[in-house]
């Protein structure tokens, strides 16, 4: 390869990686957080729900144990569960996040439900929303806010 | 030899059924949701007596003649209720000048919580089209009842007021003149919501 092909594509990358389309995944050891997001509230008065994906390049299980966020007194990990077309929501408890496997956040299973709101959430707005992990430890992420009828992460 | 042969033909076997079973098995299960998603042989006219985010009084008779997607749900809610308050308006957007034929209700299955101003600032963030209607206790036990849908107050030690609503998660249609005509299950893409309804309307 030339010498000005090569640097060509090594400006092309350099640029790349300067102007993302969309949040770069957050690496934390073997764990790898990809495509944070919220809905934004409707006021103050009801808890919110963000999502996340987590996935383990390791080789060995870690469990996401905890969240902490300023935007939220009370931060927890809810699994909506449905059982005969009846949906019921409660505590996730501890998540496992399988070796070489991944967790998904998303609307209709797990998602953070952020209780006790200390401030809405708008949309186009961001939040840190702290990660803790068994093994890994604690990462903080950067939660972009969509709209209140978002499906999903939008670009 | 001989034997290491026996255990792998009966390993290959053993695969071979668990394969079948599991293809039959899948199989089966899909035929039971998509039963319970459509159930149009069963026929009834639900009827209800609440009142809407503006504080009218309304009952079924004020919906005759329009087409209803009717959602069941509580605005504490973060998760399946915002989805699926998106995708009814995703629905309505849709349709287009068609939506007119179409009255999205949203029924709270709290409504020690959810009072009119609840209910008016929740449903006003989805669609304007979206009515929100709130009862007594008694009431919304009635209409759930005549829906044939289900909602239980679950204690949450963690939960906003430590409870939570499990409840029925689907959309039901009701044609113009009042009759059930199926229910959409959970996660139904709008598309095919829009879809189905463009054949009917």
């Amino acid at each position: 390869m030339s010498k000005a092909l090569y640097s060509f594509f090594l400006a092309f990358f350099f640029l790349a990686s300067a102007f993302p389309a969309f949040a770069e995944p957050t690496q934390l050891g073997d764990l790898i957080i990809e495509t944070p997001w919220a809905r934004a509230s409707i006021g103050m008065s009801r808890p919110a729900a963000a999502y996340v994906t987590i996935r383990n390049e390791g080789q060995t299980t870690d469990i996401l144990t905890g969240i902490e966020t300023t935007v939220s007194a009370m931060p927890e990990v809810h699994r909506m569960e449905m059982k005969n077309g009846v949906a019921s929501m409660g505590p996730a408890g501890p998540v496992e996040i399988p070796a070489n496997g991944s967790v998904k956040l998303a609307p209709g299973g797990l998602h953070v439900m952020l209780m006790k709101l200390q401030q809405p959430l708008r949309k186009g707005d961001q939040f840190s929303m702290t990660l803790i992990f068994k093994d890994a430890g604690r990462v903080d992420i950067s939660v972009p806010i969509y709209s209140v009828g978002a499906s999903g992460p939008e670009e | 030899m001989k034997t290491v042969h026996l255990i792998l033909w009966g390993a290959i076997a053993a695969g071979l059924v668990l394969f079948l079973w599991l293809n039959i098995f899948q199989d089966a299960s899909h035929l039971i949701e998509d039963n319970s998603s459509q159930n149009t042989a069963v026929a009834f006219t639900p009827t209800f007596s609440l009142t809407d985010q503006s504080g009218n009084a309304v009952t079924e008779q004020t919906y005759r003649g329009k087409w209803l997607l009717v959602f069941f749900g509580f605005t504490n809610c973060p998760d399946i209720c915002p989805t699926t308050l998106a995708d009814l308006a995703s629905v309505m957007e849709q349709l287009g000048a068609d939506a007119k034929a179409i009255k999205p209700l949203f029924i709270s299955v709290d409504p020690d919580r959810d009072q009119l101003e609840t209910m008016a600032e929740y449903v006003s963030a989805f669609h304007p089209a979206i009515v929100g209607l709130t009862g007594t206790g008694p009431q919304i036990a009635e209409t759930a009842g005549s829906f044939k849908a289900y909602f239980e107050k679950q204690p949450h030690e963690s939960a906003p007021d430590g409870y939570t609503m499990g409840h029925t998660s689907a959309v039901y249609l009701v044609s113009p003149d009042g009759a059930f005509v199926r229910t959409y299950s959970y996660g139904t893409p709008p598309e095919e919501i829009v879809t189905d309804l463009r054949q009917k309307l």
